[in-house]
């Protein structure tokens, strides 16, 4: 089952990428899915039953619409950084930790994290997030953590968990 | 010049912008962290908006939505690559620059 | 139109000049990776210019294949440099 849903998910993939329907495409795309899942299918760990429920899409597109604002608002902080005669920077790293369970979860949280204001996660050990800061404002764990990850945390738990 | 074509000349206009900023902080900036976040950051976003452009200037044909499918691919590229950098620079032994503040990793490395 | 996206054009190739300085300067090897990182990275906007100025398709699939190789070397690089010392 978990193939099957693998096969669709990298065929429909293809397809969008070469963006032809004729049949020797087709036939191509599904021989190089076949061989991808049969090779990398034993990783594909996902629960299947999260992909049919709706709520969880439409969460998704409004945490792609909070990121994409605060990825903006991020851009423009490092650029003022950058173009400042001075260079106003505190650069650190901090050990945030993480309230989620799944790895996929926390996958996207280490990503999301690398692409908003000032942090580059460095490595993640268990439930601990190591993450470089380039304006390091207060000393307090509770205050960073809650600067750095607590604005994407509650909707990646209801996305994912 | 219609409207989606003035759309996507300002959207290349920013990301162009963005581009210069991101490079200009490639070789300001002190040490290889602080490098890293203004390179990956504004060099991402400021190509995804030039691909993004694409997809306003032509629509969904094929160009636009391959257009759309690169910025994806480009955003996991590029955040899981600055990672790994982040990450192998720190094993390969190389400090923090000298502004630092604070380092937590270090206790875990030793 | 077409005028200005010449010019844009030629900024963004431009800027890989700053990427080869710091190729060139960078102390450490990370530094010189960040620098061939980034310059993958516009190689694909300078794609996506070009793609918007003769309208032709295959442009993007080149720099869609162009951020894929970017990223398999950058971890390739980044695994030896996690591994062994190449400082010395």
């Amino acid at each position: 089952m978990r193939y099957v849903a693998l096969f669709i998910i990298l065929l429909l993939f293809w397809l969008l990428i070469t963006f032809s329907l004729t049949i020797e495409n087709v036939i191509v795309g599904a021989v190089a899915a076949l061989l991808t899942t049969a090779l990398f299918g034993k990783f594909f760990r996902h629960n299947l039953i999260k992909f049919l429920q709706p709520q969880r899409y439409f969460w998704a597109l409004v945490y792609l619409f909070v990121f994409t604002w605060e990825c903006v608002k991020a851009n423009f902080d490092v650029a003022y950084r950058v173009i400042h005669p001075a260079m106003p920077i505190k650069p650190g790293i901090v050990r945030v930790k993480l309230n989620l369970k799944t790895e996929i979860g926390k996958t996207i949280l280490a990503n999301s994290i690398t692409m908003t204001p000032g942090t580059i996660s460095v490595d993640l050990i268990d439930d601990e997030l190591y993450v470089h800061w380039i304006y390091v404002s207060s000393m307090d764990p509770e205050v960073y953590s809650q600067k750095i990850a607590g604005r994407f945390e509650n909707y990646i738990k209801k996305i994912f968990e | 010049m219609n409207l989606a074509e003035t759309i996507s000349l300002i959207l290349i206009i920013i990301g162009v912008l963005f581009n210069l900023f991101g490079a200009i902080g490639l070789v300001r900036l002190p040490d290889v962290y602080n490098r890293l976040q203004s390179a990956t950051k504004c060099v991402t976003l400021g190509t995804c908006s030039i691909l993004l452009s694409l997809l306003i200037r032509f629509g969904f044909i094929d160009i636009g939505v391959k257009a759309l499918i690169a910025i994806p691919i480009l955003f996991f590229a590029s955040t899981v690559g600055a990672h790994a950098l982040a990450r192998g620079a720190y094993k390969n032994g190389i400090e923090l620059g000298g502004k630092s503040v604070k380092d937590d990793y270090k206790e875990v490395e030793s | 139109m077409s005028d200005w996206l010449q010019i844009l054009l030629y900024i963004q190739i431009g800027l890989v000049v700053f990427c080869l300085i710091r190729v060139i300067k960078g102390p450490t090897v990370a530094d010189r990776m960040v620098g061939i990182d980034i310059f993958g990275v516009l190689v694909v906007g300078i794609c996506a210019i070009l793609a918007i100025q003769t309208g032709k398709t295959f442009i993007i699939d080149i720099g869609i294949a162009w951020i894929i190789l970017s990223f398999i070397g950058t971890l390739t690089l980044a695994k030896y440099l996690s591994g062994k010392n190449l400082n010395e």
